[in-house]
């Protein structure tokens, strides 16, 4: 397996909600990124800053305002055959954070799994099905006399894997992880996060994992991008993303996990942020982040700052890494002095 | 025991003295088996089996369904139990007093209200268990007569109320955004016209008739449906298996047939149970106002209506069909309220 080929290029990726004639709700505006075949991209963040859209159009459950998703060099939401629709489709699965709604209450765990089978191989014949929805069940650790059973006989770690199963039905080699470990318990979360790595050895998938929880996120990301207002701020390898976060809001995030030493977590210096996470219909001018950042400076609610390579791989959004705008924003302040 | 635990000053510490900790090379992991751990005991059954489980507990709603079905069963026979057809006149046997043989001791003595016996008197050797009307037809085959046109007409308003609204809720919900809006104003509007005033217009406009009847009480009466279906497919939609189905490729009409409408089924079969005696209802209220039906067909409204007329000299052509009525009602009810706890999608996850 090429480990370096890009399997997903994502190119200013805008999804706009109209709330009413005047507002649109920006959930996502403007992201850049790229995830290599086979890598895990974490994708973290706020509530509401956008995280679960971004998923969402990439798995084609909304169209994007504007900005183009390329997947292996062709535009996911271009104009294609339905059979290439389809295809598309199939190449992209998406695993829910809710193991309760995701799955439909009044079909047996066979009719969920083999769904994807009968729409993308309708000629197969029933026993074909049955033997692959089987073949499913215990690759992802259930046992295959459940196939008849519905939903709500199981566990929500159960369900998370009947999710699991579902998308891999139809081979895909790509996989939007919505936050598949948010409803889960503790002990449940790093059942279903190992599965997702065996898996990914096993099938050479690549994912997209949607999440609130950095440890976790850390754990089975190769590299973590920090969502905030609908925009990547930084996006660097995971390791590095922890003892080097450059950008303000990354640091805080960071701050925030709480360690399992009590006698560290008494010395934890904890990086609070001000105020509430501001509406996505009236964002903030300049810097999305400057109304809460704790090193804002004046250029911050004057100047948007571009998403750059400070660092080999290591991506930011911030005034503090630029240059010259430091030494402009230093001989102010030398001026003032004199 | 108290004696014993006074000894020990702290009976913690003390044992720890002599208790040495046991070695680390005991602990083992214990054998974990996922496929016992993760063994589901109980039997496996589907939503319909539990509503229908849960359907059955319900005392009310299995009385209501054994009295709907006697009734139904009487109105398809009933009228065939004799000779008499619902139309056929005989003015010799007019305004006769029910009577049953071996049911006297019930009232059913075929004596009038004056305590005289009208068959002896009238010398008349038939019985007839409801008694006859002023034209002497027989009572028994008007009120099952009347019962099953009462019916039919019900069913068949409640059927297009289902087929208009799902059809109407569905398309305006799925699609949404314009349409939607577009269609809620049209209910809205429709909504917003006292439905009585729209039924008799209509009647009026259209001959009386078993037709108009019908018609006229669908044209307001799907509303209700339509905003049924409307509001659960709109929670639906938003559910992730539709997402995780529209992920996988599915078409529209597989979501909605497989995914929207067995879940949207529980409330729409609650509000068709409702519709049904609403509907006996309007139509025996607009014969009853003598908008309904027209002699010599029978109604249970048109029945209520005559008998009300000579309620005090001959109240057995009142009571019959208003109790035949009344239990219709009733068990409409009884049932669909059973109905909805049974399927009520709160009680389940």
């Amino acid at each position: 397996m090429k480990k370096n080929e890009d399997l997903l290029v994502i190119n200013d990726l805008k999804k706009h909600f109209k709330i009413n004639k005047k507002d649109t709700l920006k959930a996502v505006d403007g992201i850049s990124f790229t995830i290599k075949k086979g890598e895990t991209l974490g994708l973290v963040g706020e509530s509401g800053c956008g995280k679960s859209t971004v998923g969402r159009t990439i798995s084609q459950i909304y169209e994007p305002t504007s900005g183009e998703i390329l997947f292996e060099h062709e535009d996911v939401h271009g104009k294609f055959s339905k059979a290439e629709v389809k295809q598309k489709k199939r190449d992209i699965q998406m695993i829910f954070q809710d193991p309760y709604s995701s799955l439909n209450p009044r079909l047996t765990v066979m009719e969920i799994i083999s769904e994807g089978l009968v729409i993308h191989t309708p000629d197969a014949s029933v026993k074909e099905r049955e033997q692959q929805v089987n073949e499913l069940l215990e690759l992802v650790g259930l046992n295959k006399s459940h196939s008849g059973r519905y939903p709500h006989e199981f566990s929500g770690g159960q369900r998370q894997r009947i999710g699991i199963a579902r998308a891999l039905a139809v081979n895909p080699q790509f996989i939007v992880a919505d936050e598949p470990i948010a409803a889960l318990d503790v002990s449940i979360q790093a059942q279903i996060v190992n599965l997702l790595k065996t898996l990914q050895e096993e099938k050479e998938l690549t994912y997209l994992f949607i999440a609130h929880d950095l440890s976790m996120v850390k754990y089975i990301s190769d590299r973590i991008a920090v969502m905030y207002l609908g925009r990547i701020v930084e996006l660097t390898d995971s390791e590095n993303l922890y003892e080097n976060p450059m950008h303000p809001y990354s640091e805080a995030l960071l701050s925030a996990i709480p360690l399992p030493d009590p006698k560290m977590e008494r010395s934890r210096v904890q990086i609070l942020l001000k105020g509430d996470v501001p509406s996505p219909i009236d964002i903030p001018s300049g810097c999305r982040f400057h109304t809460r950042c704790p090193r804002a400076m004046d250029i911050c609610s004057k100047l948007d700052p571009a998403f750059v390579e400070r660092q080999p791989g290591h991506f930011v959004a911030c005034h503090l890494h630029d240059e010259e705008v430091m030494a402009a924003e230093k001989n102010e302040w030398g001026s003032v002095s004199v | 025991m108290t004696v014993k635990m006074k000894k020990d000053v702290n009976p913690i510490d003390s044992r720890l003295n002599h208790l040495t900790e046991p070695p680390d090379e005991l602990f083992v992991p214990a054998p974990l088996d996922r496929d016992v751990s993760e063994e589901i005991m109980t039997p496996s059954i589907s939503f319909w089996q539990e509503a229908r489980e849960r359907l059955f507990k319900n005392k009310g709603a299995v009385f209501s369904l054994i009295v709907l079905a006697l009734l139904t069963l009487l109105a398809l026979v009933g009228p065939a139990i004799n000779e008499h057809s619902y139309r056929s006149q005989n003015i010799a046997h007019s305004n006769l007093p029910p009577k049953v043989a071996g049911l006297e001791w019930l009232g059913f003595d075929g004596k009038d209200v004056k305590g005289n016996d009208v068959y002896a008197t009238r010398n008349i050797e038939e019985n007839y268990w409801f008694g006859t009307d002023e034209f002497g037809r027989d009572l028994w085959t008007r009120v099952w007569k009347g019962t099953q046109i009462s019916l039919f007409i019900a069913v068949v308003a409640a059927a297009l109320d289902l087929a208009i609204g799902v059809l109407y809720g569905g398309i305006s919900s799925f699609y949404g955004g314009r349409l939607d809006n577009i269609m809620q104003r049209i209910i809205e509007v429709l909504v917003g016209i006292p439905n009585l005033i729209v039924i008799i217009l209509f009647i009026l406009i259209l001959e009386p008739g078993i037709t108009s009847i019908i018609l006229a009480l669908v044209v307001t009466g799907w509303v209700g449906m339509a905003r049924v279906v409307r509001g659960q497919i709109l929670q639906l939609k938003g559910q992730e298996f539709i997402l995780a189905s529209r992920t996988l490729g599915a078409s529209n009409a597989r979501l909605i047939g497989k995914h929207l409408l067995p879940n949207v089924m529980g409330p729409i079969i609650v509000t068709v149970m409702f519709t049904i005696p609403t509907a006996i209802f309007f139509e025996a209220f607009l014969s009853f106002i003598g908008l309904g039906l027209q002699a010599p067909l029978a109604s249970l409204g048109v029945l209520i209506e005559d008998g009300y007329k000579s309620m005090r000299y001959f109240s057995y052509k009142l009571i019959f069909p208003a109790a035949v009525i009344s239990l219709i009602m009733i068990s409409f009810n009884l049932l669909a309220d059973g109905l909805r706890d049974a399927l009520d999608p709160k009680m389940r996850r």
